[in-house]
Formats: C-alpha cells, structure tokens, sequence
C-alpha cells in the first residue's frame, strides 16, 4: 500500500529499531527454530514477513531483504530494479521516470536514511546482486542463518 | 596525434602503459591530462557496415573516443557489440555502451570478454532506460544487474581474473570501467554520494547526463571537490546542441532526467536562426564547463547532428593543436621503416 510506504519512511527512525529488535529476537531464538528445522518454517515465516513488511513498507519478498541500508525504502518496488542508488532518469519533482504518480524508492530511501541517522547500515555499501533462487523465501530466516554462519 | 608505439596495423591493440588499466588511447589522453573529447554515434537501424565507417568518419580528427550506444531510450538499433567490433576493426577508440536491461549477468561477462579481445578498451555500465520509454514497450525488462553492481562485477573480472561466479579467466578483459552520471536529477544531494559509490565500485571515468544548467553543475563539482571524488575518476559532462527553442522546451518535459534553465530557452528564442544559436550554446558551455576544477573532459550528445561535431569543437578551441588520432592520420611508424 503506497500511503503506508511512504509513512514507514517518514518514520523509518523507531520503525529501524523496532526492525532491529525483531531480529535480535529470532537470532535469540535460533537453537528452537533450529529443531524445529528452518526448511519447514519458511513457508510460515513468509506469510509473517509478508504481513508486517508487506503492510508497512510494500516488500516485494526478495529474500535478501536490504531495507536496512535504504531507509526502510524497498529497493524491488523500483521499475528497474536498482538496488545501489537512484537512475538518472528521476523526474524533476521527485517522481519515478517510467511511473510518475510514484515517488522515487531512492527518492524516498535517502530521505529515509537520513531519518535512521546510524552508520551501522551505510547507504554507501555496495549491494551485491539480488539472487533470484532466494525470491520469494523467508529473508529474517536466510539473515539469522548467515549470522549464525559468521 | 600519434603514439609513438602505435601498432601499423589500424585495430592492432597498443601496449598498456605502466599504472594503465587497458590498451586504449582514451585512458592514455586521460592519464596524460589532455582535455578529452568524446562523442555519441548515432546506431544505424540497418545491417550495413558502411553506414557506420560513414557515420564514425564524421568525427574524424576531432573525437579521442566514440561512444557506441546500447539500445538508448530502449529504441532497436544496431548492437554496440556490433559497431564496436566493426570500428575497432579501423582502430578507433571505442567507448561501449553497456545497458543492464536487456542482458543478464551471464550474457554482460561474455560480451565483455568478446569486445575486449576485439580491441573495445572503455566500458561505459548503465543500468538503461525502462522499456516503457522505448519502442517495445512490451518487452520483458530484464535488470539484472544495476550500473554499479556491473561496475563491480567487470572490475573483478579485470582484477581479480574470475567470472562473478569465481570460475577463473586465463586472459582478464583490460578495460577502462565507465559509469554515467546525472548531477541535475533528485535527490540533488545524494549525486554526489552516488558518484562516490560508482567509484567504490569500480568507476574510473565518468559521461554525465547533457548539462545545460552550468550552475548546478559547478555546485556538484563542488561537492564532488569536497569528497576529493575528482583525483579518483576522469569527469566528462555530456554537451549537445539544441535545435530549436521548441525542441528544447520539448525535451526538457519529455526527457526525465534533462534540466534546461529557462535563459538557454529565452536564448534560443531571441535568435534570429535557432539552430545556429544552439550551436553557439553548446561551445559556450564547453568552454564554461572546461573552466571548472575537475572538469577531464567533455562528452558530446549531438542526437541528429552528428554533422555538426567537428564544427563544435573546432569553434570551440578546446583541442588546441591536438588533433585525435583517425584512420586517415599519417603514419609515423610507416614513413620511419621507409
């Protein structure tokens, strides 16, 4: 829903934390979800993701979800895809090239990391390209997993 | 101009200098700390070769390094990979335009071996205008990559010898990596920043977006100054002339991403032959935009006035004595084994 987009950017400061916090949780919670087995919690992990990131930032479910580093903007709403900053083609105003009653994600995605105020999620990484096997799989659990990896 | 180690067969690579990435005349007039000139070739939409030795030779003597586009405005024309391998083939310096939209990352790593190993020295990675925009606007958008993800991906092909997936390479592409750039689009704060970030990935030269708004743009630099982003990437602002009044008014509604001021518009209309003014704009703007600290170069965009290019940068005195090398020019190594 583009309205409560662009509200979760306006307060992508609180809404960081409370992000932040949801993941400490699950890692906290890893030896559980661990026999539980994380194959089969996907699926159900999707359809909580898809309910609170989908309603509050219009998440597109790519399974390496980078909103962290774009002010909670959701990079996989831009028609092109980009994932490292905003195309040359940003209209005058603000809006997207190809959907103009649309606010640049990256538009939107510096404005809200300027909010987040914290360098712990830099704007400036260089994102990787998205994997396409990973589209559509529980992103908190793929996170949990590589930190647990490290 | 010659080098003097130019090979004596047109299309011949050079040898790559101490401290140079690539073979290419472009990164040597660059490093050297010539004023470069670039220039857009307009794509035939035909298979004849001769249309583009035609449409290239109009540059002649005026141009270090032409720019191949790769399907601009997601109209179909001739591929860069095409004309890049048949002006190699004469020995021009060629500047391949590599667009995101059409190509995955597996199609991007194999033409980019293949233009390497046909003499293509400069990759310019775009991510390229949606298909909405262009002429098959039902086409599928492919974005696989975006410009900077490109970026890093060839430089660690480059460098590293290794495809994106880690599988290695016996001969590495030796390219000078590119990136455009759009000082005058929101959010004007962050372009900065989003130079920086092409740098980090790889960006050695930039071509930016046609700048008419020579304030603007001498903020930017001034930002881009202050993050020390000139001493680490060769800058060429994108010129061009404006046909008329109306077209102007034209493009800088239609063209997301194009800031024409109103006083270049008042200008036009003021003249009594607008097209003649728009020339004289442009060479104004070269010679404006040469002033400022930072400034490499310029890139010239003469969409359907390619004509005209030579004649711009003639009048506008940048080149100085210099005159880039062309297949016509003379042939030192020749007249010396005589």
């Amino acid at each position: 829903m583009y309205r409560m987009r662009s509200w979760s950017v306006r307060n992508a400061r609180w809404l960081q934390k409370l992000y932040a916090g949801i993941e400490w949780l699950i890692i906290q919670a890893d030896p559980l979800l661990r026999r539980i087995g994380y194959d089969r919690l996907d699926r159900p992990f999707l359809r909580v993701e898809k309910l609170t990131k989908g309603f509050l930032l219009d998440s597109q479910s790519c399974g390496q979800c980078i909103v962290a580093y774009t002010g909670l903007s959701c990079p996989m709403n831009c028609p092109k895809k980009m994932r490292n900053g905003p195309c040359g083609g940003v209209r005058s105003d603000g809006s997207c090239e190809i959907k103009p009653d649309m606010t640049c994600v990256w538009v939107n995605a510096w404005e809200g990391n300027k909010r987040q105020g914290n360098d712990d999620y830099p704007i400036q990484v260089v994102q990787p390209p998205v994997d396409y096997r990973l589209i559509g799989h529980s992103a908190w659990l793929r996170e949990v997993q590589l930190k647990h990896e490290i | 101009m010659r080098f003097d180690d130019e090979p004596l067969i047109p299309g011949e690579m050079l040898p790559i200098l101490p401290g140079h990435v690539s073979h290419g005349r472009l990164e040597r007039i660059l490093r050297a700390g010539a004023f470069a000139v670039t220039a857009e070739i307009a794509p035939p939409d035909s298979a004849d070769p001769h249309e583009v030795y035609e449409r290239a030779a109009l540059f002649d003597g005026y141009v270090d390094a032409i720019n191949a586009t790769d399907g601009s405005g997601a109209h179909c024309h001739m591929s860069s990979v095409g004309m890049c391998s048949l002006l190699t083939r004469r020995g021009y310096a060629m500047v391949m335009q590599v667009s995101a939209r059409d190509r995955n990352r597996i199609a991007i790593q194999g033409d980019v071996l293949g233009a390497s190993a046909m003499g293509v020295s400069n990759i310019l990675c775009l991510t390229g205008d949606g298909v909405e925009v262009g002429d098959h606007p039902e086409a599928k958008p492919v974005f696989d990559l975006d410009s900077i993800s490109m970026l890093e991906m060839l430089r660690t092909m480059r460098d590293e010898k290794r495809f994106l997936s880690g599988r290695s390479l016996t001969e590495p592409p030796r390219i000078f990596l590119g990136a455009a750039a759009n000082p005058f689009g929101p959010p004007l704060d962050y372009r900065p920043h989003r130079l920086a970030k092409k740098i980090d990935a790889g960006a050695q030269f930039v071509q930016t977006q046609y700048c008419f708004d020579i304030e603007l743009f001498a903020n930017y630099m001034t930002a881009v100054r202050d993050q020390g982003s000139h001493e680490k990437v060769f800058i060429l602002p994108g010129v061009g002339p404006l046909a008329s009044a109306k077209s102007a008014e034209w493009i800088r509604t239609h063209v997301p991403g194009v800031q024409i001021p109103d006083a270049i518009i008042e200008r036009l209309k003021g003249a009594d032959n607008q097209a003649e003014e728009g020339i004289r704009v442009c060479v104004d703007m070269i010679n404006e935009l040469a002033e400022i600290d930072g400034v490499h170069g310029v890139h010239i965009m003469a969409f359907r006035q390619e004509h005209r290019v030579a004649e711009i940068v003639e009048r506008s005195g940048i080149l100085g004595d210099r005159v880039p090398w062309h297949p016509g020019i003379p042939s030192a190594n020749l007249e010396n084994s005589q």
